[in-house]
């Protein structure tokens, strides 16, 4: 009943008419953002071909585009409001609550795993060292000071091994990643095998046996430990160490705007990486601003909008794939047609977007010079007051809140149209700017420091909870997750209202080679004769 | 030619005066100098001593103004209207021959020949 075939990652964007398929997606977008603010946690999601989207993608489509398909698909109404839901929205919601129930038993699954392993580790060496006093005490050898010294020795270590293992285990986590993390798999496989294996030994040699040697017990005792700080030393290796040394250069593009960083990444794992790149994205980038890219839809718009393709001949109607391929063949040559349309009008959408970005950035500038004035002219309004003026005036004394209240009204006509024109008003709220401004104040910071923040664009994280608060990221990529990064890899990282799009490539290998200079060899002449005619 | 080291620098000299020539757009004297305390002695061809930094006559265009007047090749100028040339660097040597407001030029020059023409004339004098 669907009418794509196949579905990849990639061709989530692909094909059909491009300015309607966008606009009426985006404004899903913004639906399932307001849904999912309950969610407290960043989560990245792997995204496995999944069948829901198909339902919205074609239901998209059919208002939009005469289609010849258009009723064998489902119809639903797609919002057109900002408050209202479709149903694909409500099947979607469903689905991640099942799958968010999914994820919290699989975490506490891990967790359990990890605290039995944990105990056995630490349990078995005291183990070794108590059953033989328990089952044959009579028959034990006594060993004097050799024995005392092997149990500080065992204490120590164990409590060495205890604090090590809870700096590099016990953190809290800061992301939950779509595959099982395959270093501490295969180290948690490891130690459990070789725990085992002790344990293996342990009671067929010493408690089938009985063997009376104490002091030979306790020395395999201590050997186990021993064996575990060097394995706590591998998983420092492997986990910590491998990927400090920079291998692969990552560069990582906003789809939206552009915006691109590039980053230097060591040996790891796709999800890993993806970790990586979304900690940096949250420093780095400047906040995705919405409302600065409709001026290039609107123009998108505009270039097809003029052309309407009439069609002459009535298509042929055949049953079954005849009716399909007529429908697919007339869909390319109506593309076609207007692209050679649009080529041959003479476009002066140039000139129109010259004029118009030449304007705008005149008008930002007198704003901005307005502002700047308006923010140092409020900012003498108030000092500050010593400390000896405190103990001899108590009149008209202000705490920051108040100052900030009282200052506030004369710059906040300047502030709200710089912002106006900036497009930057959905970012900042009025209460969030009286607090930056009692911020300010507090901290004898100058007007230019306090304007820092609204003259451009910062990290994400430097505005309110609400603007990175409940992301939900999705990794797409044709490799595995779990392979390691290789030169060329892509994959998307994306999220409601833009994606990520990274490739890696390696750093090349660098040959140096040394060139030895004796300092006594600097040596100078001067110029050969000069002749001058005079 | 040669100058010892902290006693005052002897020459025998000859006045050679030259009036310079107005030839395109420029007051000529019409032969090139080289040399200076900037300059590279051990390069002069004409000096005897190679440590020797003085401004030497270098090429005299036939014909010119200091043709006529008399400088040789390889003379050493030691003033120039009063000006010392012995200590100079190339470009100020340059400076003091081409004054624009001066038209002529009154040279002390010394050569290998007159040290020797003197030498013979004393020489002889004093075996008589």
């Amino acid at each position: 009943m669907d009418t794509e075939s196949t579905y990849s990652g990639y061709s989530y964007y692909s094909g059909r008419s491009r300015g309607s398929h966008r606009h009426g997606e985006r404004s899903k977008d913004r639906h399932k953002s307001r849904s999912k603010d309950s969610r407290s946690e960043k989560s990245v999601t792997i995204n496995t071909p999944p069948a829901e989207p198909l339902l919205g993608d074609s239901a998209v489509r059919g208002e939009q585009v005469q289609d010849d398909n258009w009723g064998e698909t489902t119809t639903a109404v797609t919002g057109t409001s900002e408050h209202s839901l479709s149903q694909e929205d409500i099947v979607r919601i469903t689905k991640d609550l099942e799958d968010s129930v999914g994820l919290d038993c699989r975490r506490y699954f891990t967790l359990t795993l990890a605290v039995i392993l944990g105990l056995l580790v630490f349990l078995t060496p005291l183990a070794f060292l108590v059953l033989p006093h328990l089952l044959w005490f009579d028959r034990l050898q006594p060993c004097g000071t050799a024995c005392e010294g092997l149990f500080i020795s065992v204490a120590f270590k164990l409590l060495i091994l205890l604090l090590a293992v809870w700096a590099l285990f016990f953190r809290a986590p800061r992301a939950s990643l779509p595959r099982v993390y395959v270093f501490r798999a295969l180290l948690a496989v490891l130690v459990l095998l070789f725990v085992l294996s002790y344990w293996l030994f342990y009671g067929m040699r010493i408690l089938d046996s009985q063997d009376e040697n104490y002091q030979g017990i306790v020395q395999y005792a201590v050997s186990l430990v021993d064996a575990l700080l060097f394995i706590h030393y591998l998983a420092i290796v492997l986990l910590e160490l491998r990927q400090l040394q920079p291998c692969f250069s990552v560069c990582v593009t906003r789809s939206t705007d552009g915006e691109t960083r590039h980053y230097n990444l060591g040996q790891l794992s796709i999800q890993r990486a993806a970790l990586a790149v979304l900690q940096h994205y949250y420093c780095d980038f400047p906040v995705h601003n919405p409302a600065l890219l409709s001026a290039s839809k609107s123009r998108a718009a505009k270039h097809l909008a003029g052309l309407k393709v009439y069609n002459v001949d009535a298509p042929a109607e055949g049953p079954g794939n005849n009716a399909a391929a007529a429908a697919a063949g007339l869909a390319h040559s109506q593309s076609r047609a207007m692209i050679a349309a649009a080529a041959r009008r003479r476009d002066t959408s140039h000139n129109e977007l010259y004029y118009e970005e030449a304007e705008h950035e005149r008008r930002v500038r007198k704003r901005r010079a307005r502002l700047v004035v308006a923010v140092e002219e409020a900012f003498t309004h108030i000092k500050r007051m010593q400390e000896e003026e405190q103990k001899k005036a108590p009149g008209d004394v202000m705490d920051p809140r108040e100052a900030a209240q009282a200052i506030f009204p004369s710059m906040a006509r300047a502030l709200q149209k710089y912002l106006r024109t900036t497009k930057q008003q959905h970012c900042h709220s009025m209460e969030s700017i009286q607090q930056h401004l009692a911020f300010c104040i507090t901290n004898n910071m100058t007007p230019k420091a306090f304007l820092e923040s609204y003259l451009s664009p910062g990290p994400t994280l430097q505005y309110g909870r609400d603007h990175w608060l409940a992301r939900q990221w999705t990794l797409v990529s044709e490799a595995s997750v779990t392979s390691g990064l290789k030169d060329g890899t892509v994959f998307l990282l994306k999220c409601v209202d833009f994606s990520l799009v990274v490739t890696s490539k390696t750093i090349p290998y660098i040959q140096m080679s040394e060139e030895y200079i004796d300092p006594k060899s600097h040596k100078f002449v001067l110029r050969l004769q000069s002749e001058t005619s005079v | 030619m040669s100058f010892i080291p902290g006693q005052p620098v002897t020459a025998v000299v000859e006045r050679v005066e030259i009036k310079k020539l107005f030839q395109g757009g420029n007051l000529i004297l019409g032969f090139s100098i080289g040399g200076g305390i900037d300059q590279d002695p051990g390069q002069n061809p004409y000096s005897e001593d190679k440590s020797d930094k003085g401004i030497y006559v270098t090429r005299i265009s036939p014909g010119g103004p200091a043709d006529e007047a008399g400088l040789k090749m390889g003379d050493k100028i030691m003033q120039v209207n009063g000006w010392d040339m012995t200590m100079v660097t190339h470009d100020q040597a340059r400076k003091k021959l081409t004054k624009k407001n001066e038209s002529v030029v009154r040279l002390l020059v010394t050569r290998r020949s007159l040290e020797d023409a003197v030498k013979q004339s004393k020489g002889g004098y004093a075996q008589q």
